[in-house]
């Protein structure tokens, strides 16, 4: 196979710089086997644009960093295989999050936040006794947690969502599907009503369309469709009955 | 200028820095976590085997407890790790699991029953105990004597650090993403916290502290071809080591795990081998059975890639377009197990290589993956050098890895490391400790690494910062690798130092303001090179091969000369190599022996005991 000549419409702008004004730059680099976009930035970092913004840790498809998107539908950039991928493509960084400059967006605050918003951790006033042999659970439900847990927080679901990008208190599949996490966890003490305050609003999941854009696009495959409507029909069930 | 106060810093994100966190704050401190990149996205979240505790819950950990694990830790670091650390660390092990189980840990459980394993090259049954059913079960790993690796399916370091950013936020622990310490502050006895670098604008400013953690992780991307997030460059090393008085341990003690992806050196665990998985050379022979009889796969990971390499010399590799390679085969674990127990290993060679695991076996090669050296502590995780100064996790050399850190031991050790830190550095604020900072030796702490940023913006030099990269990153690979001998190391040490005198005069080919990638390379590549003088340096003075650190010149473990540890110090800053000093590991209750796997040439020593 011949080897491609890749072009590149990359998405600039640095907040810091009070004269600039957004614009795509072209880049070209010539394809390699097993290349992907975490090869391609670099390669165009250090051999065109060092000044060049974008955010890549594990590589590996499992920290969540390097969320864009890539031909205008949000992915994880590490992941993309170029053989994926037309002869020209368009980078532009996540909408709905602070944009940080060129393909970088402030994920970390905007999660933090939802941590607080909905108290993302085991309530239980249970105190942790070291001496103790530890709770015992059936295996199966571990691994249905899991399957919830195994969200990176990349933020992909969250650009391609309908309602987060109109609203901006929207808090998206991925708040849905953290609270979802903990609702099924019998370690979790909240009551129905307690993850009603929190999710059973017109920002929660009351504000969701049913787009479903996430599930389509989830880089990890969580079940998002099933664990929206799992949320959401407890919820409505707990705003019918009071509890 | 805007300062931020605060009791307690921790550096780095990760579990270690946030299990430190947790601990100061249940404590009723103040504590704020600096970290290059969102606290969640840091390494912990890529391991994924587990984390060794000896519960002995399922049928194959039956007999196990806290005395096996300290021995099979003892063998893992030949010798070379202080035993009053690894016994702390045992003991703790089985309550760490169930704390972080009471903070929600979705601990795969044993399910009571006849089940079927592969190992050895055969297929076994086991039976767990109907009493058993529920508890955290655990799997096999490299260098263990029972199955003891507690487990989330193969995404442990996800489930942990997700776990402990919750208890972070529920504490009350502030998280500052985006930002870099560039710089410890201190008055030559105190540390009194760091010059932090805002990667959103560039902006610097001073963190002050009554303690101070460095948990930064590993550095192993100085290698290039490493296991390890793009972050892990050892930042925290490096500013400890700058100061002039904290020494780095052990650092020629580098971690090749068996089994990265080939060609994108991702990790695949070695729960694969754990779980039944077999290394296959071209003929599809199963060569760690010819080997390592006894152990087989799941010898310790300097042992097996030791034997990798030595079976691809001789002969036995598998041609592929990126040179030689092995095969890992766990097709025959079947779809049902790779789906579900290695199912982010499963999606990473799908992938990123568009292998089925399903159906065909994995392209693998030992990689970079591991540094059991570090900034050197007490038991206490107090730096030596400086009070007020801690270090937890991979950035610590505590040292209870030695030479070889065991599978399943890190994970493992961040927590412990994380809870002693975090107590320690309590007692010593709480004890009445007066922090005075300063203004005059803020004002220079900060002024002098403008001063470094100007220099580099206003370069009269003409290096390329990434030119250097890559040169100081081949140098390691081909001559600070697997197999190591005394002129590759001299070599090293030569083409190293030069890279070091280089570094002096980059020249910035972007304009380095703000937030500029360029520039923040720029400013941490001098330490890099310093930590890569550390590892070649370390290495060439050590003459004779322990652990992970093999000398094909002196392929005996020499307890006579060498039962120490390498200090490293970099006591000026236009010293070209390192000031190394030597000291005894803690050998409490067991005496250097045999490890059971490997080639055992060693030299005892005579008259020490």
């Amino acid at each position: 196979m011949a080897q491609r000549r890749l072009q590149f419409e990359v998405y600039r702008y640095d907040p810091n710089d009070p004269r600039a004004v957004p614009r795509m730059d072209h880049f070209e680099v010539d394809e390699e086997p097993m290349m992907n976009l975490f090869t391609v930035l670099n390669q165009i970092r250090e051999e065109h644009d060092p000044s060049l913004m974008f955010d890549f840790s594990c590589r590996a498809a499992v920290c969540g960093s390097c969320g864009m998107l890539i031909n205008g539908k949000p992915r994880l950039a590490c992941q993309t295989l170029t053989t994926t991928l037309p002869s020209k493509t368009t980078l532009h960084p996540l909408p709905v999050f602070k944009h940080v400059g060129d393909l970088c967006v402030d994920t970390g605050t905007w999660f933090r936040g939802m941590y607080q918003n909905i108290g993302s951790w085991v309530h239980t006033d249970e105190e942790f006794d070291p001496q103790a042999v530890e709770q015992r659970l059936p295996n199966d439900l571990m691994l249905e947690i899991y399957e919830l847990e195994r969200c990176i927080e990349c933020g992909c679901c969250v650009a391609a969502c309908g309602t987060a990008n109109v609203r901006d208190d929207f808090v998206g599949a991925v708040t849905a599907n953290r609270l979802a996490r903990f609702m099924i966890d019998p370690r979790d003490q909240r009551t129905n009503l307690q993850y009603y305050d929190v999710m059973g609003t017109d920002s929660g999941i009351f504000g969701c369309m049913g787009l479903l854009g996430c599930d389509d696009i989830c880089p990890k495959e969580i079940p998002l469709q099933k664990t929206l409507a799992m949320v959401r029909r407890k919820m409505a069930l707990t705003g019918l009955k009071g509890k | 200028m805007e300062r931020v106060l605060t009791d307690v810093l921790i550096i780095g994100g990760g579990l270690a820095g946030e299990r430190a966190a947790v601990e100061a704050a249940m404590r009723g401190h103040d504590v704020t976590i600096i970290s290059l990149i969102p606290a969640r996205r840091s390494h912990s979240c890529a391991a994924q085997g587990g984390m060794q505790a000896a519960l002995g819950n399922m049928a194959m950990a039956d007999g196990d407890n806290v005395d096996v694990h300290f021995n099979d830790t003892v063998k893992g670091s030949d010798w070379g790790a202080d035993q009053d650390r690894i016994r702390l660390f045992v003991e703790a092990m089985p309550w760490i699991v169930r704390q972080m189980d009471h903070w929600g840990i979705p601990w795969n459980r044993v399910v009571a029953g006849k089940f079927s394993f592969h190992k050895r090259g055969k297929k076994h049954d086991a039976e767990n105990k109907k009493e058993k059913e529920g508890l955290i079960t655990q799997r096999d790993f490299g260098g263990v004597s029972y199955w003891r690796c507690a487990y989330t399916a193969d995404g442990t370091g996800h489930t942990l650090l997700y776990t402990m950013d919750n208890v972070a936020a529920k504490f009350g622990v502030k998280v500052h993403d985006r930002v870099e310490a560039v710089a410890l502050i201190h008055d030559g006895k105190n540390c009194l916290g760091a010059v932090v670098r805002d990667l959103r604008d560039g902006s610097l400013r001073p963190y002050l502290a009554k303690a101070t953690v460095i948990a930064t992780g590993g550095f192993g991307r100085i290698y290039g071809k490493s296991t390890n997030a793009i972050q892990n460059e050892g930042t925290g090393c490096i500013i400890a080591q700058d100061t002039g008085l904290v020494p780095l341990g052990n650092m020629e003690a580098v971690q090749f795990h068996p089994t990265a992806l080939v060609p994108v050196w991702i990790l695949i665990t070695e729960g694969c081998r754990g779980d039944g998985g077999y290394l296959l050379d071209r003929d599809n022979h199963r060569f760690m059975a010819d080997y390592e009889p006894e152990k087989q796969e799941l010898a310790s990971r300097d042992v097996v890639s030791r034997r990798m390499i030595q079976h691809i010399r001789a002969g036995k590799g598998v041609e592929g377009p990126y040179g030689q390679h092995l095969w890992l085969d766990i097709h025959h674990l079947g779809r049902q197990h790779l789906e579900t127990r290695l199912r982010e290993v499963t999606d990473i060679c799908r992938h990123f290589i568009g292998v089925d695991p399903v159906k065909e076996p994995v392209p693998v090669l030992p990689t970079q993956h591991y540094s059991m050296g570090g900034v050197r502590t007490d038991i206490d995780c107090a730096a030596y050098g400086l009070r007020g100064l801690y270090a937890a996790g991979e950035a610590g050399c505590w040292d209870m890895h030695g030479f070889n850190r065991l599978g399943g031991n890190s994970l493992a050790e961040t927590l412990v490391t994380g809870w002693v830190s975090g107590t320690k550095l309590s007692e010593y604020i709480e004890k009445g400790f007066d922090a005075s900072f300063s203004s005059r030796l803020i004002d220079e702490a900060v002024a002098a690494q403008q001063a470094r940023i100007d220099g580099l913006i206003n370069s009269s030099g003409s290096e390329n910062v990434y030119r250097l990269r890559t040169e100081m990153e081949n140098v390691l690979l081909d001559n600070v690798h697997i197999f190591r001998n005394g002129p590759n190391l001299e070599k090293a040490v030569e083409a190293l130092k030069d890279l070091y005198a280089r570094s002096k005069k980059i020249k910035l080919r972007s304009h380095g303001k703000w937030a500029n990638p360029e520039l923040g390379l720029a400013l941490r590549l001098p330490g890099m090179i310093r930590l890569a003088l550390c590892i070649a340096y370390g290495g060439l003075k050590r003459t004779e091969s322990r652990g992970s650190h093999y000398r094909e010149d002196f392929p005996a473990r020499d307890d006579q000369k060498w039962l120490k540890r390498t200090l490293a110090y970099w006591k000026n800053p236009d010293d070209g190599l390192p000031t190394l000093e030597y000291e005894d590991p803690v050998i409490t209750e067991s005496p250097p022996g045999s490890r059971g796997y490997g080639e055992s040439q060693v030299i005892p020593a005579e008259g020490k005991k």
